[in-house]
């Protein structure tokens, strides 16, 4: 492996016509860490990993995925913008977890998660079945596997989701607000599966409203406001000796809704 | 607003003796009756109607129904709006592409395309293509402004039948293009995300994930606009191709027997789009796979028994 981290993201920006949803952010995530993105609707968390996973094109900056550079390719002494399938190929090195599951309605749980494994890794479709019906077993789901996505809880779906992404065995997994479209009783069983990721040393990014999960998991906690990251540290340091007046303000509103409100994607 | 609530029975103190809405009657529905016996009126009617008028000639539609030259016009208006409905999906589905293009030249080019082949009667165009001959007496080949490869007379390339497949197939796919744009519109950008999140490239996502979601709501309007086609058919009998509505003006020209051989026509119109109906019905089913609760909508033990649809 390389010696540089994991992901690299290198003061990128983003504008939404006149809204700057990102205004220069720098990021780092080591090999193996957990980093866990707070703060307040629209400061560009879930934008920022968009970016990152190329669903959505920076206007400046780069973000370097193990030193490759994503989305561009230098030729001729410039960058270029790279075609869509050679982005394909770059993000299939990451997976995603969406706050509204995106299973695919018309495939079986089964083969939500070998689609991946067998369309784009070119694995055989019984190593792929095998590996699925591992990690099904692992998120508690095993008895699971012939039905459709809408027979299940929006917990199951979301443990679906998760075994989806780890099958696609991710450099990087991305989390987007993976609990925040759940029933409250059912946020647990789906944070219970990310504690074990995270102690099995995956490598993840995970913007959550979940203050507890955020300080009990992450390696290291990034605040966001207003497009850019305010301050970032060891949860334990941030989110018990917040330096900035902003984050103060942000965790005093947290801690009387801890149960995430619904926040609409942005 | 309605005034107070009157008094009645139901404010009677409860009685847990009779108090079961299981006890209940059925609730009687007067203009219910009064409809069933309008439509049995005119059903009585209808039928007496087609068995007393002698001019309906049944013994000719009989005749008739099954004789070689009329299997074979409705065996070319089939095979007609298959060939029609097929190559207007497929540049229907072009089209729905061009228009969502990010390049705006194509946007225009898909939109004047559907503008003008939607906006002229099908009928207008099918003697206008009938007659390309005079516009372009010849068709080629080759390098625009440049050398020819090869070259045909029109008036022998266009016969009534390939005047008949591109002018159906031209309106055709003006509106299937609008029915597939719709169809893709519907489907949630979220399964776009996610299908690219899982590293599918473009055409993956396209055939894999999205058309499939797209088809549950192309194939309704889809169907209805199969059934448009192979009645639009009939037109084609202007251009004297040998269609099933020609094939009994041919022999209705001959006997004066209209009536009984329009009859003849109108029986296996209607015999071809009821068989397509319950084909389409099958279709349907087949693409709303997964898109039902499954055995949350439908009957409780199906869910105990753990619904492995």
């Amino acid at each position: 492996m390389t010696t540089g981290p994991a992901l690299r993201v290198r003061g990128i920006r983003k504008n939404f016509g006149e809204h700057a949803a990102l205004d220069g952010v720098d990021l780092d995530v080591a090999d193996g860490e957990v980093v866990t993105i707070i703060g307040p609707s629209g400061s560009g968390k879930s934008t920022l990993i968009r970016c990152v996973h190329q669903l959505e094109t920076i206007d400046s900056g780069a973000i370097y995925l193990d030193d490759e550079l994503l989305g561009h390719e230098r030729r001729r002494g410039g960058l270029r913008p790279l075609s869509a399938r050679r982005v394909a190929a770059q993000r299939s090195r990451m997976s995603m977890v969406f706050q509204q599951f995106h299973l695919i309605p018309h495939f079986t749980v089964l083969r939500n998660i070998t689609e991946a494994p067998v369309r784009v890794h070119g694995r055989s479709r019984e190593e792929a079945e095998a590996e699925a019906r591992d990690l099904l077993a692992r998120v508690g789901l095993a008895d699971r596997a012939a039905h459709y996505p809408r027979q299940l809880s929006g917990g199951q779906q979301q443990r679906v989701a998760i075994a989806r992404a780890v099958a696609a065995r991710p450099r990087v997994m991305l989390f987007d607000e993976p609990t925040s479209a759940l029933d409250p009783e059912l946020v647990d069983e789906v944070l219970g599966v990310m504690r074990k990721l995270a102690g099995e040393g995956m490598t993840m990014v995970v913007v959550t409203h979940e203050i507890a999960f955020a300080r009990e998991v992450a390696d290291r906690c990034v605040f966001m406001e207003a497009g850019r990251i305010v301050e970032s540290g060891t949860p334990d340091e941030m989110l018990t000796n917040p330096r900035t007046a902003r984050l103060r303000s942000f965790l005093a509103r947290h801690r009387d809704t801890d149960t995430t409100p619904q926040e609409p994607v942005s | 607003m309605a005034g107070p609530i009157p008094v009645t029975e139901s404010r009677i103190p409860a009685n847990p003796k009779t108090d079961d809405v299981a006890l209940s009657r059925r609730r009687v529905r007067p203009w219910r009756v009064v409809a069933g016996a309008v439509l049995a009126l005119v059903a009585v009617l209808l039928v007496h109607f087609l068995v007393t008028n002698p001019r309906l000639e049944w013994g000719v539609v009989a005749e008739y129904l099954f004789e070689p030259s009329v299997l074979s016009g409705l065996g070319t208006t089939v095979w007609l709006a298959v060939a029609a409905t097929v190559v207007g999906a497929v540049v229907g589905a072009i089209l729905a592409a061009a228009q969502m293009s990010q390049f705006p030249p194509v946007r225009w080019a898909a939109t004047l395309y559907i503008g003008v082949f939607r906006g002229i009667p099908p009928l207008v165009q099918l003697i206008f293509w009938f007659n390309l001959a005079y516009l372009l007496p010849r068709i080629s080949l080759g390098i625009p402004f440049g050398p020819e490869f090869v070259s045909w007379d029109a008036n022998e390339v266009i016969t009534p039948v390939t005047a008949a497949v591109i002018g159906l197939s031209l309106v055709e796919s003006a509106y299937m293009a609008e029915i597939i744009r719709g169809g893709l519109l519907g489907v949630e950008q979220g399964q776009r995300d996610a299908a690219r999140a899982m590293g599918l490239t473009p055409g993956q996502t396209f055939f894999r994930v999205v058309l499939p979601q797209a088809m549950r709501v192309i194939i309704p309007p889809g169907g209805s606009q199969f059934i448009s086609v192979l009645k639009g058919t009939a037109l084609v009998s202007v251009i004297s191709m040998a269609d099933l509505l020609h094939s009994v003006q041919v022999v209705y020209n001959r006997t004066y027997e209209i009536v009984p051989m329009l009859i003849v026509a109108c029986l296996w119109y209607l015999a071809v789009v009821t068989l397509f109906t319950v084909g389409q019905r099958w279709l349907e089913r087949h693409f709303s796979r997964g898109h039902t609760t499954g055995g949350l909508t439908r009957r409780p033990n199906k869910m105990t028994d753990g619904a492995s649809a």
